[in-house]
C-alpha cells in the first residue's frame, strides 16, 4: 500500500502537530507513510474567492506530486472536499473553454485516491478502534466540508467513541458553521466573527476540556476566538487524540 | 442596459429613495433597495443590532427544526427532491416549447398572455391594464415578481394603491420597510413592533387596529382580518404572481396560508397575474412533486391552509377576465449560464434562509433585493448583473458551509453557483447580458487582491520558496504582533493570531524522516532521534 | 397583447415585439442543448412513492381525521345511517347559525334536519361579497381527501358551489364520503382532478405563520372548518 500524507498548507506553516500526529498514527497502525515534498496548497483559497485560473497550477501540482500513490490522506476535510468536488469542475471548465482535456485527467487521477483521515482510517483500513488514550473531556465541532461535502456522517464520532478514556460532550448546535469560510472571514468580517463567538460561547458552556475537528484551518478562527473570549478550552485535531496513547501522551 | 424608458438607470424596482417622502400620502411612497451599501457594510451595521438579531435567530430556529421534523415524515424526500430538480431541469432545458404550450392553453382557457421583457415594461402593462378597468385601488396576493419589478411604486406614480394583503407584506408595507425574508418577508419585526406599526398606522390606510391591541399572534391576525376586510370585499382588481404554470394545460397555482389569496382571486373581477418565465412545469402530475417539497420546505407543514388553482376563467366563479404577464428581467441572461441555470429551479420555500447562519445574522435587508439570503446571493446577481458594487459582494456573502444546499427542495447547489460567480466577479468572462452573450470585465475594486492571490498562488507553487518564508516566519515568531494593522485588522479585531511553530511539518518530516532524498517516493528512512 | 419595446431590443432581434423578444433569448440562452433534443430525453425518475406506507381503507379514514385535526379543523363522523342531517344541524346550532349557504346541487337531506329558522342563502350569481359576509355558515361537499397531508380538495361542482362561499363565511361545513372520495396521497389527489375546473385545497382553517414564524390560525378564511366523515349509510334515503 503506498500513501502519502496531503499535509496541506495550514497544516505545514501552522500546525505542524498535527501532521506529526498523522505519520504518528499510521505507523502506528502499520502503514508506511510517504510525504512528497512537491506537494503544495489545494488551492482552495484561490479557488473559493473566484481566481479558479490561479488555481489550475496547484492542481496540476497535486496530480504530480502524489502520482507514485495509491492513497493520499489528508487531515483536513475541506482540502479533501476541494480536491474531490471542485478539481473535476475545474477540469470541465477549463475543457468547456477549448483548453482539452489536460486538467479534467489530472482532476480524474488526483480524485479517487484522495481520503480524508477519518475515511482512510474507517473505509481502507477499517479499523475504528485505533488504540488511542486521551483522558480529557472532548466536545466535537464537525466541519461543514467534512459534513456536507465529504459526508463523513458518524465515522468522527465512533473513532472518538473508540478512545480510551476520552469524555465526549454533546455540542450545542454542533452543525451550525463556525464562520471561517476562508477569505469570508475578513471580507464579511463582522458576520463571521458573529457567527464564530456563538460558536466559542456554544463550546465553552459544554464545560469540555477541549473542542476537537478535523480541520485546522476552522481551528485558526475558533481557536482565536476562544481565546479572545479569554476561554480555557483548548482546540485540538482529531489526528492528535488519536495518535496519543497511554504510553505516549499528546 | 438598454432602452429608451431607463427612469431609473437599471433595473432596480422602481419608486422613490426610502425615507425621502417621510409622512407622504399612503401609495405613494415605497420604500426601495435603490441606493444600498455593498452586503459586508449592511450586514456589519445588523449584526450590532441585538432586537434584530433576537428576531431572527427565534424565528429561523424555530422554523429550523419544524422542517426538519416535516421532511423526516417522508422517507422518499430524497427521490422527491431528485425528481423535483429533474422536472425543472426538463422544463428549463425546453423552455421555449413549454412557454409556447403554456400561452396556447391559457388563451384557449380565456386568459389573456402578456410578454414583458424586463421590469419597466411588466410594470407599465400592469399599470395600463388596471387603468383600462377605470379602478384606482388594486389588492395584491404577496408576490415575489412584482416585489422584484417594484410594482406598488410603479402603480403609485399612476395614482393607482395597491394593498398587500399577505399579513407579512403589510406589516412591511405599513411600517413603509423592505422585506426581508421570501415567505415572511416581516420576520426581522416581532410580535411587539408589529402591535405598534398597526396600532399607529392602519387608520392612515383603512380600518383602524381595535382599541387596545395586544401583540398576541391570534389578536394581531384578527387585527389584520378586520382591517383588510372591506378592501377584499370592494375589490375590483386582484393582482398575483404564481407558484407554478403548468403548460400542458394553462393551470396557475398559488399556494398561501391565510386565505388572502383566495379573496384576492376569486372576488375581483379582474385577475391580473405577474410571473417569472421559470416558473412553468410540464405537466398536471408533476404537482405532485412540488406540492409535496414546498409545504414542508416552507412553512413546515405537510399541507399548507389553502392551494387555489385555476385555469383561465371559469363562468360565474371568480374574475371574468385573467390577464398573465410573463416576465424575464434578467431570467433569460441566467437561463444562458449553464452552471448558474440551476438557481431557476428555485420554488421560493426559503429553506435556505432559515438555515442559513449569514442570513440569521446579517439579516435579509443587507441582500438589497427582493431575494434574501442564499438564493438572492446567487439570483439577484444573475438577474440584475455583476457591475454595482452591492450585487458584486453578494456571491462572497457566504462561508460555503453548504446547509443551504443540504436544505434546498430542488437541489440547487447554491455555493457552486456562489463560487462561480465570485469567478465572474473577479476574473470577468462569458456571461449574458439582457439577452446578449458578451464577455464582461472584473468588477471594479479587486485589483491589490487579484495580485495577492497570483503572488500566493506563485509561492505555493513553489514549495522551496514557501519554506524559506515558513522558516523567515519561524525565526521571526517571537516578535509577531497580536494585531495586525491595515486590512489584517479585519482578522484581529475578533480573533487572537496563531502562533506560529518553530519548524514547519516540512522541516520536521526532513529532519526526522530522511531529508531531501524522499521526494515523491513513498519509503521515507526514518532517522533516531 | 404583445407590447412592442424599443427599448429592450437585443442585437439580431430589432423590431421584434417582447414576445419575440423574450423567446429568442430563451432561444439563445438554450444554445447549449443540442437541436435533436426533446424534453422526454431529460431524465425524470418517478421512484418516489406514490403512497408513504400501506394502510387499510379505514386506516387511511382513521390518517385523514388525524391530519385534518392536527392543523384544528374540527373532525366529526356520521356512520350510522342518517346520522348526517342530525349532525349538520347541530354543529350549525352549537355555533348559533342563523344563515347558511346551499350550494346548488347539495343533497336535500344533508340540510333536512335544520330548523326552517336557520336561513337559507342559495348560491347565486346575484350574492355579492358583502351578502356572503353577512352569512353564518356554508355547508358543502367535497371533490377528494387527502389522507397523508389532510387535505380536503373543492373542484366547484355543484355540491359545492361557487369558490367564494367557502371563503367568505367564518364557518365552514364539509362532507366527506369516506366510501369514495378519500385517497391515501397527493399523487392519488391528482389523477382525480380534473385542472380545468377551479380548485381549492384546504388543510384545516386559515393560518400564518408571519409573527415569528409560529403558527396561530384563523386570519381571513374561515376560522372554523368543520369536517364531516360520512359513512355509507349516513346521509339516508334522499
Amino acid at each position: 500500500m503506498r500513501v502519502a500524507l496531503f499535509i496541506t498548507c495550514v497544516n505545514d506553516t501552522l500546525y505542524p502537530r498535527t501532521g506529526q500526529a498523522v505519520v504518528t498514527l499510521l505507523e502506528r497502525l502499520g502503514v508506511k507513510v510517504g510525504f512528497p515534498e512537491a506537494q503544495s496548497c489545494c488551492g482552495q483559497p484561490q479557488f473559493n474567492t473566484g481566481y479558479r485560473h490561479e488555481t489550475e497550477p496547484l492542481l496540476r501540482r497535486y496530480a504530480t506530486a502524489f502520482r507514485d500513490y495509491e492513497y493520499v490522506v489528508t487531515p483536513s476535510g475541506s482540502c479533501a472536499a476541494m480536491v474531490r468536488d471542485n478539481y473535476p469542475r475545474m477540469g470541465a471548465k477549463a475543457a468547456a473553454e477549448g483548453r482539452g482535456q489536460e486538467l479534467a485527467d489530472a482532476a480524474a487521477e488526483a480524485v479517487p485516491k484522495t481520503y480524508e483521515l477519518t475515511e482512510f482510517l474507517t473505509d481502507v483500513l477499517k479499523v475504528t478502534d485505533v488504540g488511542a488514550y486521551y483522558p480529557h473531556t472532548v466536545t466535537y465541532h464537525p466541519t461543514c466540508h467534512g459534513l456536507r461535502m465529504l459526508k463523513l456522517g458518524d465515522r468522527p464520532r465512533s473513532l472518538l467513541a473508540a478512545v480510551k478514556g476520552l469524555n465526549l460532550v454533546e455540542l450545542p448546535g454542533a452543525e451550525e458553521c463556525c464562520g471561517f469560510g476562508g477569505t469570508f472571514a475578513v471580507k464579511n468580517a463582522a458576520v463571521s466573527a458573529a457567527m464564530g463567538a456563538d460558536k466559542a460561547r456554544n463550546i465553552t458552556a459544554t464545560g469540555a476540556e477541549a473542542v476537537c475537528t478535523l480541520d485546522n484551518s476552522c481551528q485558526l478562527h475558533i481557536g482565536g476566538t476562544l481565546a479572545r473570549q479569554g476561554s480555557a478550552v483548548r482546540p485540538v485535531h482529531l489526528a492528535e487524540i488519536l495518535a496519543s496513547t497511554e504510553g505516549d501522551v499528546w | 442596459m438598454s432602452g429608451t424608458h431607463q427612469v431609473h438607470g437599471d433595473q432596480q424596482p422602481s419608486g422613490t429613495q426610502r425615507g425621502a417622502q417621510s409622512g407622504a400620502q399612503r401609495g405613494t411612497h415605497q420604500a426601495t433597495y435603490l441606493g444600498m451599501p455593498a452586503f459586508p457594510q449592511a450586514a456589519d451595521a445588523s449584526t450590532r443590532n441585538t432586537q434584530l438579531r433576537a428576531n431572527l435567530r427565534h424565528a429561523t430556529h424555530t422554523i429550523r427544526a419544524k422542517r426538519a421534523t416535516a421532511v423526516a415524515e417522508l422517507d422518499d424526500w430524497s427521490r422527491l427532491r431528485a425528481a423535483g430538480a429533474a422536472i425543472k431541469d426538463r422544463t428549463l432545458r425546453h423552455l421555449d416549447q413549454y412557454l409556447e404550450q403554456l400561452e396556447s392553453a391559457v388563451t384557449a382557457a380565456g386568459g389573456q398572455v402578456h410578454w414583458a421583457a424586463d421590469a419597466d415594461e411588466a410594470n407599465r402593462i400592469v399599470t395600463e391594464l388596471v387603468r383600462a378597468t377605470g379602478e384606482r385601488e388594486v389588492v395584491k396576493v404577496k408576490s415575489m415578481a412584482t416585489q422584484e419589478i417594484g410594482l406598488n411604486g410603479a402603480l403609485a406614480t399612476a395614482g393607482i394603491t395597491a394593498y398587500e394583503t399577505d399579513l407579512a407584506e403589510l406589516i412591511v408595507q405599513l411600517g413603509d420597510d423592505l422585506p426581508s425574508h421570501i415567505l415572511v418577508p416581516a420576520i426581522h419585526r416581532n410580535r411587539g413592533e408589529i402591535r405598534d406599526i398597526f396600532t399607529e398606522k392602519m387608520s392612515q390606510w383603512g380600518r383602524p387596529a381595535p382599541e387596545g391591541l395586544t401583540d398576541a399572534p391570534a389578536d394581531l391576525a384578527e387585527a389584520a382580518r378586520l382591517h383588510l376586510r372591506e378592501k377584499f370585499l370592494n375589490a375590483k382588481v386582484g393582482i398575483s404572481g404564481a407558484n407554478f404554470m403548468v403548460a400542458e394545460t394553462g393551470t396557475l397555482v398559488v399556494v398561501e396560508s391565510e386565505g388572502n389569496g383566495r379573496m384576492c382571486l376569486t372576488l375581483p373581477e379582474t385577475l391580473i397575474s405577474v410571473v417569472g418565465i421559470e416558473k412553468v412545469v410540464p405537466t398536471f402530475q408533476d404537482l405532485e412533486v412540488f406540492l409535496q417539497l414546498l409545504p414542508r420546505s416552507s412553512t413546515a407543514e405537510r399541507m399548507n391552509p389553502y392551494t387555489s388553482t385555476w385555469t383561465g376563467t371559469t363562468d360565474a366563479d371568480g374574475p371574468r377576465t385573467f390577464h398573465l404577464v410573463l416576465l424575464d428581467n434578467g431570467r433569460t441572461d441566467t437561463l444562458a449560464d449553464t452552471v448558474g441555470r440551476q438557481a431557476l429551479r428555485c420554488i421560493r420555500c426559503s429553506a435556505c434562509l432559515n438555515v442559513c447562519p449569514v442570513y440569521e445574522r446579517a439579516g435579509g435587508h443587507a441582500y438589497g433585493s427582493a431575494y434574501p439570503g442564499p438564493i438572492g446571493a446567487i439570483l439577484t446577481p444573475q438577474l440584475r448583473g455583476t457591475q454595482s458594487e452591492l450585487d458584486a459582494s453578494l456571491p462572497y456573502a457566504s462561508s460555503l458551509c453548504g446547509a443551504c444546499y443540504e436544505v434546498c427542495p430542488v437541489a440547487i447547489d447554491i455555493p457552486e453557483i456562489l463560487v462561480h460567480l465570485r469567478e465572474r466577479v473577479v476574473e470577468g468572462g462569458p456571461a449574458s447580458v439582457r439577452g446578449t452573450r458578451t464577455v464582461i470585465k472584473p468588477a471594479k475594486g479587486h485589483a491589490a487582491e487579484r495580485a495577492a492571490m497570483r503572488a500566493a498562488r506563485w509561492a505555493l507553487d513553489h514549495p522551496r520558496l514557501l519554506r524559506t518564508g515558513q522558516r523567515l516566519a519561524s525565526r521571526t515568531r517571537r516578535f509577531h504582533p497580536r494585531r495586525l494593522p491595515g486590512p489584517g485588522r479585519a482578522w484581529s479585531d475578533t480573533r487572537e493570531l496563531p502562533k506560529v511553530p518553530e519548524e514547519s511539518f516540512r522541516d520536521w518530516w526532513q529532519r526526522t524522516r530522511g531529508g531531501s532524498g524522499t521526494g515523491s517516493r513513498p519509503e521515507g528512512r526514518k532517522k533516531t532521534t | 397583447m404583445t407590447s412592442r419595446d424599443p427599448g429592450t431590443q437585443d442585437p439580431g432581434t430589432q423590431g421584434l415585439d417582447s414576445r419575440a423578444l423574450v423567446m429568442a433569448r430563451v432561444r439563445r440562452a438554450l444554445a447549449d442543448v443540442p437541436r435533436a433534443e426533446t424534453p422526454g430525453e431529460v431524465p425524470v425518475e418517478r421512484t418516489y412513492h406514490r403512497v408513504h406506507g400501506d394502510r387499510t381503507a379505514a386506516r387511511t379514514v382513521d390518517l385523514l381525521a388525524e391530519n385534518l385535526a392536527d392543523y384544528r379543523a374540527l373532525v366529526h363522523r356520521a356512520d350510522a345511517p342518517s346520522s348526517l342531517p342530525a349532525l349538520i344541524a347541530r354543529l350549525l346550532g352549537d355555533r348559533g347559525a342563523t344563515s347558511v349557504v346551499v350550494p346548488p346541487g347539495l343533497p336535500d337531506s344533508w340540510l333536512s334536519a335544520v330548523p326552517d329558522a336557520v336561513r337559507r342563502v342559495p348560491d347565486t350569481a346575484e350574492l355579492t361579497p358583502h351578502d356572503l359576509d353577512a352569512v353564518s355558515s356554508v355547508v358543502t361537499g367535497c371533490a377528494v381527501a387527502i389522507a397523508e397531508t389532510g387535505t380536503v380538495v373543492l373542484d366547484a361542482a355543484p355540491d359545492q358551489g361557487r369558490r367564494r362561499i367557502t371563503l367568505v363565511p367564518d364557518h365552514h361545513i364539509c362532507v366527506i364520503r369516506v366510501t369514495d372520495q378519500v385517497v391515501d396521497s397527493v399523487p392519488e389527489a391528482l389523477e382525480r382532478l380534473d385542472p380545468a375546473r377551479p380548485l381549492t385545497w384546504i388543510s384545516g382553517p386559515s393560518a400564518t405563520s408571519d409573527i415569528e414564524l409560529d403558527r396561530v390560525e384563523g386570519v381571513h378564511g374561515p376560522r372554523t372548518l368543520e369536517v364531516i366523515l360520512a359513512g355509507p349509510e349516513s346521509a339516508g334515503r334522499s
